[in-house]
């Protein structure tokens, strides 16, 4: 057992160095250890009250050799020439928890490696982040957007703790696509899986999910304009950062979080379409961090967050197969990276020493001044 | 119930080799922890629905834990016996159902943070087992042969990837009659050597002309069977309080008659093309995957001595807009993504075929249908080179098979 320790230790720490030194080498990136000085974070009231937070999970996991290993860096372009030179990177973040994407999302959310049911509509045990920012910072409704792929992460928003309970307006573009192709004849039947874990399976909606009424009102989108819009996309993950650009323009939440999930397609087992999802949200990575740029409310004063919720087995693993899963639990499949970038981020800096992904809930606490009191994280100190 | 409470009437409802086997070990099963017996019965109710190897398997483990002494099971029992199981978990007919409370299982492990100890038991275990089990040696060298790539016109892309650092890569083969020949080469194997389900032929869309001495799955044979299951998954998924869970369970019960299968099929492949479906993921809609996931299932099970896997065209998945622009559209194939899904699979048909007995001397020949790139993976030919030298098909077997 101790050796099996050691050795998945000694694994994920040479799945982070692989990371560092290709990044190092290539992308011309510090190591920051090496960096001493002052927080590039400045935590003054006033700053606080304009910063923007948005948080990108690059789901639904992607392992290292189809991203950052060298055989697969032809597939993140835009990470590695664009944004990892503007970013703080972490190398090894490691997901101790329950390896679904909700649940594993859902512990990204509260800082606390929840317990839920992965394939039940069911909100987090624990206070979401988006409860504590709006609680302790007094923010209302419309500062705070989740934009989830599907049913099961409809109640994301908000869990069910006493004394919280006000979080985030959760929008499903795939359920809006549903609602508002009702009675055609299209066959979406592969884009509303819910979950590619079970793929001919969708759950039913409960709770407080986004209303398709509501998209003429609050997001100023007839259904007509938003099918039009609709014909323009290829993936799922393209609707939900039409979505996210939408809200942005419309609502400028200070706090907005986007789960992408098209890689997720993995579990069909079809390589080719597990490596286009990968390419796809690596230009749609790229592509909100230009709409940041380009929006006024945002320009300058937000901050990027952008990591898997967790990787996939190794191929080497005989418990899984391969690309398909992420049902071993292996180093492959816990140890992932974050790039954190804009407001506040120092750039072309790598951090090798492993964090956690319970890590990021303390650590937007800290850069926005509210107190996840429940989380079981550790706030990062590069991020303070 | 505990398996020490175990009587020879809990496994009335077992097949019948099944049975005999299960009441023959009674004492050994009272002894072991639940966390491990539960797997260890998985595998002996479906005793008589099981390949030769793997029966030899089990009894052969079944034998050693016979043999051990009462302090070799508390040493290799200790990591399993440590793990909790909850009250409800304990309660489920475990006996009965070993796969629904394998699945229950699972999730309270991985809820309580134990799958980790979990793993590393059951690796432990299995490392020791395997040990424990005597190697018979080989009648012959086991053969491996992925053929990839049907209906693409041409590919400027590199292939072969992964599996190049492990053999030789031949830029120059004549493709004319390459199939033919290699499924030459099966039919003589399975006639040297003819051991019950031990040359397969897998084929991910209509299969060639073969020797009837082959074990044959088709994706396109396979069709009725894949019709009857997805009209069977939308029934069920339609039910009132159906989840994942439930769905999952409901499909490892389903027999061959299920899906409309003939009653006079052989009982071991038909079960196992069934499972293939529903425990497959993606199997049932990419003929991609299913030839992957069942030459990975035929390996792992039945350890063959030959296998060929012939990967075809899967159908496209459109996009998005595409399905919204134009949802009456006639279903199309994607040769060129096919292409990259069978690459992979080849690589892992190599790692699954490397896990088997005998690995140090097996061949592996994958090769770009009707082009001229192979590659092979052999004790006789160097790794990570290439060859420029122009051969045809059945020189290529020479040198592979020497």
């Amino acid at each position: 057992m101790a050796a099996n320790t050691m050795n998945a230790r000694a694994l994920a720490g040479q799945l982070s160095r692989s990371r560092r030194d290709f990044l190092r080498s290539a992308a011309g990136l510090s190591l920051g250890a090496a960096l001493l000085g002052g927080s590039p974070f400045v935590s003054a009231e006033s700053v606080r009250r304009r910063r923007k937070i948005i948080v990108i999970t690059f789901g639904g996991g992607a392992r290292d050799q189809e991203t950052f290993a060298p055989e697969g860096q032809e597939n993140i372009p835009h990470l590695l020439n664009e944004l990892i030179p503007q970013s703080s990177f972490f190398t090894q973040v490691v997901n101790r928890g329950i390896l679904g994407h909700y649940v594993a999302t859902a512990s990204l959310a509260t800082g606390v490696y929840e317990t839920l049911n992965n394939f039940s509509a069911i909100p987090p045990q624990h206070p979401t982040v988006f409860e504590y920012f709006r609680r302790d910072l007094g923010r209302p409704a419309n500062d705070a957007w989740v934009v989830a792929p599907s049913n099961g992460f409809n109640r994301i928003g908000e869990s069910e703790c006493r004394h919280y309970g006000f979080g985030a307006t959760v929008v499903l573009p795939k359920r809006l696509l549903q609602a508002a192709t009702a009675g055609t004849q299209v066959d979406y039947e592969h884009l509303l899986h819910d979950n590619y874990e079970t793929p001919l399976y969708t759950l039913p909606v409960e709770g407080s999910e986004f209303e398709l009424q509501q998209m003429e009102s609050v997001l100023k989108l007839s259904v007509a304009d938003f099918l039009a819009h609709a014909r323009t996309l290829a993936s799922p993950d393209e609707l939900s950062v039409y979505i996210a650009k939408r809200l942005m323009t419309l609502f400028a939440p200070s706090l907005l979080w986007i789960t992408m999930h098209d890689i997720d397609i993995a579990h069909s087992g079809t390589y080719s379409l597990y490596i286009d999802g990968i390419r796809r949200t690596d230009r749609l990575c790229s592509e909100l961090w230009q709409a940041v740029q380009s929006e006024p409310e945002y320009a300058g004063n937000t901050t990027l967050l952008i990591l898997p919720d967790f990787g996939r087995d190794a191929d080497q693993d005989s418990g899984g197969n391969g690309f398909q899963h992420h049902r071993t639990g292996d180093v492959a499949s816990r140890t992932t990276w974050m790039m954190v970038m804009g407001a506040g981020a120092r750039e072309g800096v790598v951090y090798d020493h492993p964090v956690q992904s319970i890590d990021l809930v303390p650590s937007l606490g800290a850069m926005l001044g509210f107190s996840p009191v429940q989380s079981q994280g550790k706030p990062i100190n590069e991020l303070l | 119930m505990q398996p020490g409470d175990l009587q020879p009437e809990n496994f009335a409802a077992y097949p019948p080799l099944a049975r005999q086997l299960a009441v023959a070990h009674l004492p050994i099963f009272r002894r072991l922890p639940l966390t491990f017996l539960a797997s260890l019965l998985l595998q002996v109710i479906d005793y008589d629905f099981r390949f030769p190897e793997e029966r030899r398997a089990i009894d052969a483990e079944l034998s050693t834990l016979r043999l051990a002494s009462p302090q070799q099971m508390d040493a290799w029992f200790a990591p399993f016996a440590k793990i909790t199981l909850s009250p409800k978990l304990e309660r489920l007919d475990w006996v009965a159902h070993p796969a629904e409370f394998l699945e229950e299982e699972s999730a309270w492990l991985w809820t309580t943070q134990q799958q980790d100890a979990f793993s590393t038991a059951a690796m432990q275990y299995q490392a020791r087992a395997q040990k424990a089990v005597p190697v018979a040696p080989l009648p012959v060298f086991r053969l491996g042969i992925a053929v990839i790539g049907q209906g693409v016109a041409s590919w400027d892309q590199p292939l072969f990837r992964n599996l190049r650092p492990q053999g030789t890569w031949f830029s120059q083969v004549q493709p004319e009659n390459g199939l033919a020949a290699l499924l030459s080469l099966l039919e003589s194997r399975a006639s040297a050597h003819p051991v019950p389900f031990g040359h397969w032929y897998i084929d991910g869309g209509q299969a060639s002309a073969h020797s009837d001495r082959l074990t044959c799955v088709s994706w396109d044979a396979l069709q009725p069977v894949r019709s009857a299951l997805l009209h069977y998954m939308q029934k069920q998924i339609q039910q009132p309080g159906m989840g994942p869970e439930q769905l999952r369970t409901n499909l490892a019960r389903l027999q061959p008659s299920d899906l409309g299968m003939s009653p006079n099929g052989d009982p071991v492949l038909d079960r196992f093309q069934v499972k293939i479906f529903s425990e497959g993921s993606g199997t049932q809609i990419f003929s991609t995957t299913f030839a992957q996931w069942t030459a990975r299932e035929a390996l792992r099970r039945a350890q063959p001595l030959t296998m060929l896997v012939r990967f075809a065209p899967r159908q496209r998945q459109r996009p998005m807009n595409e399905l919204i622009s134009n949802a009456d559209a006639a279903p199309q194939l994607d040769p060129a993504g096919s292409l990259v899904d069978a690459d992979m699979g080849a690589w892992y048909n190599w790692i699954n075929q490397q896990r088997l007995p005998g690995y140090e001397q097996s061949v592996f020949i994958a090769w770009f249908e009707g082009h001229s790139q192979a590659l092979v993976v052999a004790p006789t030919l160097p790794r990570g080179t290439a060859s420029s030298t122009a051969m045809d098909m059945p020189k290529l077997i020479s040198l592979a098979i020497g």
